[in-house]
């Protein structure tokens, strides 16, 4: 089955003692059947928690504060424990950072994938589990002996194929994965990919990659989502945010890229992230913006709509745009 | 160049199954690197999980013992210093980890860290001086002292406390840094402050660096030579420009074919609908 993911105005706070962190601050997107979404930006812009959240898989005391995710108009931040219980794994599926923990290290793979047959009400018999395992390991390109092995037998290219062997088990419509190639080498790390590629189109699912390597995402993805500081600051289909990014973050991340172009020369992003308990007046990339503005420090800014839904959140493209306007 | 630490022809060879059923392994097979001072060099090692990369530093660092072959530091045989030689060689020699996160002990404050080296080779005279010292090492790394020392390693990002391990090598005035993957674990934005940092030490303190990677982007940007190695041998060599621009090697091809473009016009292949076999 087809379906649409919209995530409206989401709020995710974590009350600490020392205040209230912000964490996800009015992220909105759609996804429509058969999109990739790369979700990128530094460790602690929200990526991870914005897909946690939609997944209502926040840890204490992270919680939704506010705005609704959709799955075909229905609301899984209002949706009871059970309702979203059921809908993990078989409408919306998470492959998880760092494959390598995330497998129970003393059961054998087949057995986990039974548990979560189990779990869903779609175990028949033992016969039709062992076949149904086999072609889930198939189509990751993994023989149907991994079945027979524990975790520490696999590599870590392998144990990221059950992740997501699983994570397809019951055919979702939605599959979102945090990060699943940032431990891999470069070679593994395309075949795990194009494995990703290749369940989602026979699915017809959207999928929602995290992550941090921009050349990547822009092989990956159809659209991209750049966050920073818990705001989705520029989004859009990847060939305008990559052939024209309009925010200096976006700009920054991609100009920070190595490549065979230049040696002994480095374009990091000079300053660290703010701290999301205490973030700066405004917009929080300006005490890192080398091209800042007065108003900057002030307030938020608003968003700035461009072609294909290209969306920017900068002074300096909505104040662009008041002075010659397109 | 005049060579500091060498190994020639080195072999490492792992004994693994049960009685009767021996399997050897060959980690490392006949590999030769030499690095030196005078001009300073950049020399990265790079090839895949299990080409063998990791195991080579640990000789090189003298963690363990090659099975053939032999590895010298200023002409000496590593296994056959005396006790001056060897502490010589282990301040010259210095490492860097890819993971700062498990190098720290997480109930010390980073000083600490900073200060054991200084009063383990007996490179400061009292806490004034070891101090000072610190604070120059981190303002050439690119930290600002006040805001780094009597933190606990929490407290700072994954590209500062690296960089806090790249001061803790420098205070011992090194000739050689080992750095094995020492970027990969923190953001991509990250990553070229870390490598910039590397690079200056070369430029402006003469250390040389052995770099050792699967990104061979950033291998071409920061090495003067480079190695590339496939099962445990040394499947091609030299400078980047030969190297990377013209390989010659199928193995260092299907490595460069690897890395995706940031353009997303340059098709790298996800969509294509050949499957790909899966090894490992």
């Amino acid at each position: 089955m087809t379906s649409t993911l919209e995530v409206r105005h989401l709020q995710v706070e974590f009350p600490l003692e020392r205040g209230i962190a912000r964490a996800v601050n009015d992220v909105s997107f759609t996804l429509h059947p058969g999109e990739r979404l790369g979700l990128v930006g530094e460790s602690g812009s929200g990526k991870t928690t914005t897909i946690l959240a939609m997944l209502r898989l926040l840890a204490k005391p992270g919680r939704i504060a506010g705005g609704e995710v959709l799955l075909d108009g229905e609301d899984l931040v209002a949706a009871t424990d059970e309702t979203m219980r059921r809908a993990r794994f078989s409408r919306i599926s998470l492959v998880p950072q760092g494959a390598m923990n995330s497998l129970n290290p003393v059961l054998r793979i087949g057995v986990q994938f039974h548990d979560l047959l189990k779990a869903h009400g779609a175990w028949k018999s033992r016969g039709e589990a062992r076949a149904h395992v086999a072609r889930l390991l198939e189509a990751v390109e993994l023989e149907p002996g991994v079945a027979d092995l524990f975790p520490h037998q696999l590599s870590g290219g392998m144990k990221q194929r059950v992740c997501i062997a699983m994570a397809i088990a019951l055919k979702p419509s939605v599959i979102v994965a945090d990060e699943p190639t940032s431990a891999l080498d470069v070679v593994v790390q395309k075949q795990v990919l194009r494995t990703l590629v290749r369940v989602q189109k026979e699915l017809s699912a959207s999928v929602i990659l995290v992550g941090h390597d921009m050349a990547l995402m822009s092989q990956f993805a159809h659209t991209i989502g750049v966050m920073y500081a818990g705001r989705l600051v520029e989004y859009g289909p990847v060939r305008q945010v990559f052939g024209n990014p309009r925010h200096p973050y976006t700009k920054m991340l991609i100009a920070s890229l190595p490549s065979f172009s230049h040696r002994g020369r480095f374009l990091g992003i000079p300053g660290v992230a703010p701290s999301l308990l205490d973030p700066p007046p405004g917009c929080p990339f300006h005490v890192r913006c080398p091209s800042a503005i007065a108003g900057c420090s002030r307030d938020y800014p608003g968003e700035w709509l461009g072609e294909d839904g290209h969306r920017v959140s900068c002074h300096l493209v909505t104040e662009v745009r008041d002075v010659h306007p397109a | 160049m005049s060579t500091l630490l060498s190994a020639d022809n080195v072999t490492v060879t792992f004994t693994g199954g049960t009685l009767g059923r021996r399997q050897v392994k060959h980690a490392l097979d006949g590999v030769s690197l030499q690095i030196g001072e005078d001009p300073p060099a950049i020399i990265a090692i790079v090839g895949e999980s299990g080409s063998g990369k990791t195991t080579l530093t640990r000789l090189l660092l003298g963690l363990m013992a090659p099975t053939g072959g032999r590895v010298s530091y200023r002409g000496k045989l590593l296994s056959e210093m005396d006790r001056a030689e060897r502490l010589t060689y282990r301040r010259e020699v210095q490492a860097i980890f890819q993971d700062p996160f498990a190098a720290y002990n997480p109930f010390y404050r980073v000083d600490r860290a900073l200060l054991l080296p200084l009063q383990r080779f007996g490179l400061a005279r009292n806490r004034d001086e070891a101090y000072e010292r610190i604070r120059e090492a981190l303002t050439v790394v690119g930290l600002r002292p006040a805001e780094t020392l009597g933190r606990y390693p929490h407290q700072l990002s994954g590209g500062q406390r690296q960089r806090v391990m790249i001061a803790r090598a420098l205070l011992l005035n090194p000739r050689i840094i080992i750095a094995d993957e020492p970027a990969s674990m923190v953001d991509a934005s990250l990553r070229a402050t870390i490598l910039d940092t590397l690079y200056r030490l070369k430029t402006e303190k003469g250390i040389s660096l052995i770099y050792v990677t699967h990104d061979l982007t950033t291998a071409y940007q920061i090495a003067d030579h480079v190695l590339v190695m496939n099962s445990g041998k040394v499947v091609e060599s030299g400078d980047p420009d030969s190297v990377i621009l013209n390989p010659q090697h199928p193995y260092t091809k299907s490595l460069i074919s690897a890395i995706p473009s940031v353009d997303p016009d340059v098709s790298w292949g996800l969509d294509d609908d050949a499957r790909v076999t899966a090894h490992g």
